[in-house]
């Protein structure tokens, strides 16, 4: 921390800071701030370009009297991404129903230290919110295809306006999109920390310099912390500290095809780790919390018509048959045979049959939290032994509910968190029971 | 004549009490040595089972799968096993010091043998014990990596790998004890080429097709077999 330049009294720079001398340099130069809006990149050059204006005109029509900087930390890009970014600019902004900007328009787009990747571009993020004393961020994501300027008002208005510290967004989605999130981690959150957040893995939220501090301040960082765990660390810890959170309607969710084909195996193993890993450090706190509460929702949610999810039933029972008879051994471990019984009577119904019940999908997960609480096996196996059983749950899923509108959807996803509320106590009973002993 | 007879039977019930005398108190350190040998063991026990609970072994064994193969095998959780090999350890060790105690020569090279023996049996099991715990976390591993990259014979797989790594167990255990470790080394060799080279002629005979279109598929990726891979996780539903 000592001998650099240009750093602030009381910031969190750590020691084996993510923060070049480059983009240190840059942030200098720009001084304190009240906006800092974050993009992330990685090979982003299709997209980039279109998210910085939307940004840029977002800022200017919301925010022309702040102090605003848009940050890029790249993760070594090697398609241009950092230099369409400096040099992306809004040719007439009267067209776009603004007027100019009254203020100097800082942007600092530097490479940072550390292994490439969400974890390490979010702390470079953090710590430069410290060092440019932030009153309110944005992380916005750099391959959205949806993304407005509304996105920046949204995201930006309820911390600097209404004091809330988190801001975490809502999307309208594609039919069957992101059930991980939907079908599982949220209603965890919702039924443990009695927090209804939609959507816990982002990518794109607000949230206040004090939170961003809180965060870098963390020893979460050395730690074997993931890309897509990341965002449910923040989310819970931001619950479990007492920030105030709220939601913001952004419109409908579109990512460049590169989102799309995401190792599923690999994904579930990430953000269903960080989740049960953070079941354990909060334990205390979850266990006493009541009933869920919904949170306040900011913006004008509407629908719009959008392409639906392919979806293929090709082989999905021969390989979901395969995989658990295959995983038996392991799963025996982690599940109560009465739930075992359940899994192995699913495996001989047709695919037209073939129903994987609300209940006994909450008490697989439930089942699976409290067995990793207790390292009933290795915890990195442990987790390797969910996707095959998730992609059960999703195929019936999508199975029973093909003809379903998008409500309908939202109706069933409700009903699931229900369930996830009403079996807390069987968590409850399962986290403290001994391991080997009674199943 | 009665008086010689008398004579001799003196002398060699004299002589008998005489080395019963001697003999007795060596009995006596011989059982007094087994009696606080059993003690010690017991004690050594003890101390050894709170550290290894400290040490969390019961997780470490359970995390590794150790504890569900010796519960199918129906032998007790890995943290008493333990600590009964350290009581037996110790005891047998005292039996042997007891026994050395008698004072009888060849006994005494057989037990020195014996102790000389005793570390190398210690460090073979725990060898044992080790590449157990191994074969299962990498069987494992393996089991999991290949049904998830969806693997028609994941479990075959993990077989593989489990029967490998205690071959290779077995064949250090026994070089520990420096058992016939000419033929040990060469056994080893045997069965370990004989496994490649089966696997191989089985491979590259056998499944001609199919290792033809598994080299095809690595390095001759046609553009319809890309787009159908593609296509395939493409159909798979985003989670997030």
């Amino acid at each position: 921390m000592a001998g650099r330049e240009g750093v602030p009294a009381g910031s969190q720079l750590p020691e084996a800071s993510t923060i070049s001398e480059e983009f240190l340099r840059q942030l200098t130069a720009v001084g304190e701030v009240d906006i800092l809006v974050g993009v992330p990149t990685f090979n982003n050059r299709d997209t980039i370009e279109r998210v910085v204006s939307a940004l840029q005109v977002g800022l200017t029509k919301y925010f022309q009297r702040e102090r605003c900087v848009l940050i890029n930390p790249d993760g070594g890009s090697t398609d241009g991404t950092p230099e369409i970014f400096k040099n992306a600019s809004v040719r007439d902004f009267g067209l776009l129903l603004t007027s100019n900007p009254l203020r100097t328009f800082h942007r600092v787009s530097a490479p940072y230290h550390g292994i490439p990747g969400k974890e390490t571009a979010l702390r470079t993020l953090f710590t430069a919110a410290d060092l440019l004393r932030a009153k309110a961020c944005a992380i916005v994501s750099p391959d959205s295809l949806s993304i407005t300027p509304e996105w920046v008002d949204s995201l930006i208005r309820p911390i600097y306006r209404e004091n809330f510290d988190f801001v975490a967004p809502v999307y309208q989605r594609r039919k069957f999109d992101g059930l991980l999130v939907r079908g599982l981690v949220s209603p965890v959150v919702a039924a443990l920390y009695g927090c209804k957040i939609r959507e816990l893995v982002g990518p794109d939220w607000g949230l206040s310099g004090r939170l961003a501090c809180h965060f870098l301040g963390k020893d979460v960082w050395e730690e074997d912390i993931t890309t897509f765990g990341l965002e449910v660390w923040m989310t819970t810890t931001a619950i479990v500290d007492g920030f105030r959170i709220c939601e913001s309607f952004l419109g409908p969710k579109i990512q460049a095809a590169k989102q799309y084909g995401q190792d599923v195996a690999g994904t579930v193993r990430q953000v269903v780790g960080a989740l049960f890993r953070c079941l354990d450090t909060h334990e205390e706190f979850w266990k006493t919390r009541g009933a869920p509460e919904a949170l306040p929702l900011y913006g004008f949610p509407y629908d719009v018509a959008l392409e639906p999810i392919p979806f293929s039933k090709r082989g999905i029972m021969d390989t979901f048959r395969a995989q658990v008879d295959q995983l038996m051994p392991i799963l025996e471990s982690i599940l109560t045979p009465q739930t075992l019984v359940e899994i192995r009577n699913m495996e001989r119904l047709s695919t037209r049959e073939f129903d994987y019940p609300s209940e006994l999908w909450v008490k697989t997960i439930y089942e699976f939290a409290a067995a990793h609480h207790r390292s009933v096996i290795n915890r990195d196996h442990l987790l390797q032994a969910l996707p095959p059983l998730y992609r059960g749950w999703v195929s019936s899923f999508v199975f029973r509910n093909q003809k379903a509108d998008a409500a309908n959807i939202d109706q069933k996803l409700e009903a699931l968190g229900h369930d996830f509320e009403n079996l807390k106590s069987y968590l409850i009973d399962r986290w403290s029971a001994e391991a080997g002993g009674e199943r | 004549m009665k008086g010689v007879v008398l004579q001799n039977l003196n002398q060699t019930l004299g002589r008998f009490y005489g080395m019963l005398l001697q003999f007795l108190p060596h009995v006596l350190a011989m059982l007094i040595i087994f009696l606080a040998g059993w003690v010690v063991a017991i004690i050594v026990k003890i101390i050894a089972r709170r550290l290894m609970a400290l040490a969390r072994v019961n997780s470490l064994s359970e995390g590794t799968g150790l504890t569900q193969i010796l519960k199918k095998a129906d032998l007790p959780a890995p943290l008493d096993l333990l600590s009964q090999l350290v009581f037996w350890v110790v005891w047998v060790a005292f039996l042997l010091l007891g026994l050395d105690a008698l004072n009888v020569t060849e006994l005494h090279v057989q037990i020195s043998r014996l102790f000389q023996v005793l570390p190398e049996i210690f460090v073979a099991l725990i060898i044992l014990f080790l590449g157990l715990l191994a074969a299962n976390f990498f069987s494992r591993a393996a089991l999991l990596a290949a049904v998830n990259a969806n693997l028609p014979s994941a479990r075959v797989v993990s077989g593989f790998v489990r029967f490998l790594i205690i071959l290779l167990t077995i064949a250090m255990a026994l070089e520990q004890l420096a058992l016939a470790r000419r033929t040990v080394l060469i056994t080893f060799t045997i069965a370990f080429g004989a496994i490649m080279l089966s696997l191989a002629i089985a491979f590259g005979v056998g499944g001609r097709n199919v290792a033809q279109a598994m080299l095809e598929r690595m390095f001759l990726p046609t553009r319809a077999k890309k787009e159908e891979e593609e296509k395939e996780k493409a159909e798979e539903i985003p989670p997030l």
